[in-house]
């Protein structure tokens, strides 16, 4: 059945599916958001611990789709992997330096003798929720604006700038993209906050937080919404393979794909309307509109980056050097033994679902904090 | 390597505590719980830092190997992804549910979490196994001259090749070895303290048990791993023994010094002093007494007598494989077909020795022997030894008298440690013992790596190396106050 597909395809279906996971990742962000507000929405130890304890149950998930994200890229798209990672290699090894500390910190935060103390940890999850989602979102930005790099014939990179990635970090259009996914991460970290923890103050002061970081991460989702309908974009012409610059590639891209702007539209109405049923309308379901809205944008996003024939991961200082989702991917046979493992991913998600559902059956309180094992 | 620390216990504990909280469920016995709690404690303080250079184990492949990455994403990238969505997803779902679930879901419902967690970790080491076993071992693939990379031809085939099974079977059981070592070193502790006695000795009951089983299994998959490299590497094999020239009916060295500035090819001594049993080598490697056994310089330097060509002569075979390789990509370039087609074909004849073509001298085939000789007799004289302590254990358990043993928990208690240092042999035994080679005979380390200057690699070495240090003093000191507070709290 799926042997019997294209290859063209099945690389297109390997976006998607990445796009899916990449999205997915984006929506789980609520754990790095929360950990943010630790810092401002939470007033006192009690309620540090409850927003801790309350994120703290779905950190791994978050982590582990990131693992899986870098991980389908790695099976699919094995030049983008080889040529981003090992090109951009300081933008991305500062990330994972942020997700170490992530990774130990809820576990060590409050255990005696830790060496660092829960201050030290605490500020592990903040540079975290903040350096680390920028740089994400600075990195997926150049799938818009490029980067500079050169491939050889043997498909080796060479980074054309010594900043090795940095560089991202210091286009406008990346660092809003950045600063937009922090905000958001906040959005929804809040909004989970509302829907998991039962304390008054806490959940009064989150609803207040959805709102102003909303309106914190408007003026960079303009940005970003600007860039992508006025800049030139990296399109493959299709006949011979050549990379080529076009006017508004992305503007024609939205009008080619009628499903994204779709898409797009739904997810951003979507997240407000979480924002305004958990701010307004004293809701605790809004993480429910602002998690399924940010996947929507997120493939929406990855969508306009990779199909319509465009190159979804572009060097500006070697045109023909930038990738596609064609010249990128694993060859036929590895894609198509994928596409029969990921028919397992629907049973995956049903019992993440399941698991999610009985954990969160009741609100998380300070009572339970104190006689049941917590971080 | 230091990923490698964590990940045995990690592996071996979420089984043992799996054991712990089913007898509690069978018994309704609170100190099991206990028990079963107290361990979980170790085993979330040790999980997180696995989890921690577990990131940067994916990810390292992209930012410092990024050639090897190209060249084997298809073939590894699968395995890596089928892990992925199966086996991370297990973990990191029932995990909470583990800790945080207790009074959140039904008794049977945590027990079935305690051991998804144990199951998912155990899946999450089978494909990362699965890809290493194929980089010693590369089957079930074609290289694609106009990719310049290898290419996937038959996904059961690299699952279940015999390195994937045995790098699996031999990981896991030494890993469950080491868990149980932990747990009788911890408990051995608490009765030399005299504290917590019940549970110590409940502890070191079932894990002696699990070490005995697991003991078993590392014996039979550690000879039948033995055997595979002795087909496969034999390079590493002589090097595992300091053999260096080749010989029938060849000993094992049961002890030895090695002689440090031995090279391949000189006519120097290979050993200060050893002690040899005749005849085992080759019995080991070849299943048959008597047998050739070739050593170092014969995979070096070529030995005609028994047709083993050296690495002298594929270097040769790899630089035409090189060149040609080049000319075909120009000629394409070019658009000249029939010079394409020429460099093709002699490429084809000489693709399989392409990643000796990269190799500087013959020498260079072969892995440093000394560290490989060492790491590997240590490995198999603790793995001698753990045994013996299970079986000691279990026996005055059973007379009643184990916390009377003084020098037994002491032994239990520094077989902690050896745990450590004989899974660490094993792994620069397995990694060591396979360079110059990130895929053996296919291409070599010293170009499976990024284009990155010196400086950028040091400076993230130093990164690494210092908040890995930080957090594994954190790591180390937390369990020590939590071993202090013991499973009674």
């Amino acid at each position: 059945m799926i042997g019997n597909l294209e290859h063209t395809l099945l690389q297109q279906l390997w976006w998607l599916i990445a796009s899916v996971v990449g999205s997915l990742f984006l929506m789980l962000t609520f754990v790095q958001g929360g950990q943010t507000l630790i810092f401002t929405t939470a007033k006192s130890e009690e309620e540090r611990s409850l927003i801790i304890n309350s994120i703290g149950r779905k950190w791994e998930l978050t982590f582990t789709t990131l693992v899986l994200f870098g991980g389908a890229l790695f099976a699919a798209f094995p030049l983008f992997y080889a040529t981003s990672f090992g090109g951009a290699y300081w933008v991305w090894m500062l990330i994972l330096f942020t997700f170490i500390g992530q990774a130990v910190s809820f576990e060590y935060r409050k255990k005696p003798d830790n060496v660092l103390g829960a201050k030290i940890y605490e500020i592990f999850m903040l540079i975290n929720g903040t350096v680390g989602i920028l740089l994400i979102g600075a990195a997926v930005g150049t799938f818009f604006t490029g980067s500079s790099f050169t491939l050889t014939k043997f498909n080796s990179v060479i980074w054309d700038t010594p900043f090795r990635g940095l560089e991202a970090a210091l286009n406008v259009f990346n660092v809003a993209f950045g600063l937009f996914l922090v905000f958001l991460a906040r959005v929804l970290g809040a909004m989970y906050i509302v829907n998991h923890i039962h304390h008054d103050q806490l959940v009064a002061r989150a609803r207040k937080a959805t709102l102003i970081n909303l309106v914190f991460a408007l003026p960079f989702l303009l940005t970003v919404l600007g860039g992508l309908l006025t800049m030139d974009g990296f399109a493959i012409d299709p006949n011979t393979g050549k990379v080529f610059m076009e006017k508004a590639k992305y503007l024609h891209n939205l009008l080619a794909m009628p499903a994204v702007p779709v898409l797009l539209l739904l997810g951003l109405v979507s997240v407000i309307y979480g924002v305004v049923a958990t701010a307004f309308l004293k809701s605790n379901r809004g993480i429910w509109f602002g998690g399924l809205g940010t996947v929507l944008v997120g493939l929406a996003v990855f969508c306009l980056a990779g199909y319509n024939n465009t190159a979804f991961y572009p060097s500006v200082t070697s045109l023909q050097s930038s990738l596609t989702i064609y010249n990128a991917s694993s060859s036929k046979y590895t894609l198509t033994v994928m596409s029969y493992v990921a028919i397992g991913v629907p049973f995956v998600l049903a019992y993440i679902a399941y698991v999610w559902r009985l954990m969160d059956a009741r609100q998380l309180t300070l009572a339970e904090l104190a006689k049941e094992e917590n971080y | 390597m230091y990923h490698w620390i964590f990940v045995p216990l990690t592996l071996g504990l979420s089984f043992l505590i799996a054991f712990f909280e089913t007898i509690y469920v069978k018994t309704g016995n609170e100190d099991w719980k206990k028990l079963t709690k107290f361990w979980m404690t170790l085993f979330g303080v040790n999980f997180a830092i696995g989890v921690a250079t577990g990131i940067i184990m994916e990810f390292q492949f992209g930012t410092n190997w990024s050639n090897y990455s190209w060249m084997v994403g298809d073939i590894f990238g699968a395995p890596l992804a089928v892990e992925g969505i199966f086996a991370f997803f297990i973990e990191a779902t029932f995990f909470a549910v583990m800790f945080f679930g207790w009074s959140r879901v039904s008794k049977g419902f945590h027990l079935l979490s305690t051991w998804m967690v144990a199951i998912g970790s155990n899946l999450s080491a089978v494909w990362i196994l699965v890809a290493n076993g194929w980089m010693q071992y590369p089957t079930a693939m074609q290289f694609n001259p106009d990719k310049a990379r290898f290419e996937m031809q038959s996904f059961v085939d690299v699952a279940l090749s015999p390195a994937a099974v045995q790098k699996f079977t031999h990981t896991t059981s030494s890993s469950f070895l080491l868990s149980s070592l932990f747990v009788l070193g911890v408990s051995g502790l608490f009765l030399l303290q005299k504290r917590h006695q019940l549970m110590a000795k409940r502890s070191m009951v079932v894990a002696s048990i699990f070490g005995l089983i697991a003991t078993a299994f590392v014996a039979f998959n550690g000879d039948e791993s033995a055997y595979h490299i002795a087909q496969r590497q034999p390079m590493k094999l002589a090097a595992m023994e300091g053999l260096y020239d080749g010989q029938n009916n060849a000993p094992v060295v049961a002890m030895g010094i090695i002689n440090a500035s031995k090279k391949p090819g000189d006519k120097e001594p290979s050993f200060v002093g050893k002690v040899e049993i005749p005849g085992l080598l080759s019995l080991l490697a070849n299943r048959e007494a008597g047998t050739f056994v070739p050593g170092v310089n014969d995979l070096v330097y070529g030995n005609p007598e028994k047709q083993i060509v050296g690495a002298k002569q594929r270097i040769a075979s790899g630089q035409i494989a090189v060149t040609e390789l080049a000319n075909y990509k120009a000629a394409k370039e070019r658009g000249d077909a029939a010079a394409a087609a020429t460099a093709l074909t002699t490429f084809n004849q000489h693709r399989d020795d392409l990643g000796y073509g990269y190799l500087k001298t013959a020498a260079d085939a072969a892995p440093p022997v000394a560290p490989t000789f060492y790491a590997f007799h240590i490995m198999i004289a603790l793995g001698t030894l753990f045994p013996i302590i299970f079986i000691l254990v279990l026996y005055f358990a059973w007379k009643g008298n184990l916390e009377e043993k003084g020098w037994l928990n002491k032994l239990a208690f520094i077989s902690l440690f050896l745990g450590y240092v004989a899974s660490q042999a094993g792994w620069v035994v397995a990694e060591v013992g396979r360079q110059p080679w990130a895929i053996q005979g296919l291409l070599p380390v010293n170009v499976a790596g990024s284009n990155l200057s010196a400086t950028n690699v040091q400076i993230t070495f130093f990164m690494f190396l210092t908040i890995f240090t930080v957090l594994l003093v954190a790591e180390i000191r937390i369990m020590m106050k939590q071993i202090k507070i013991g499973p009674e709290a």
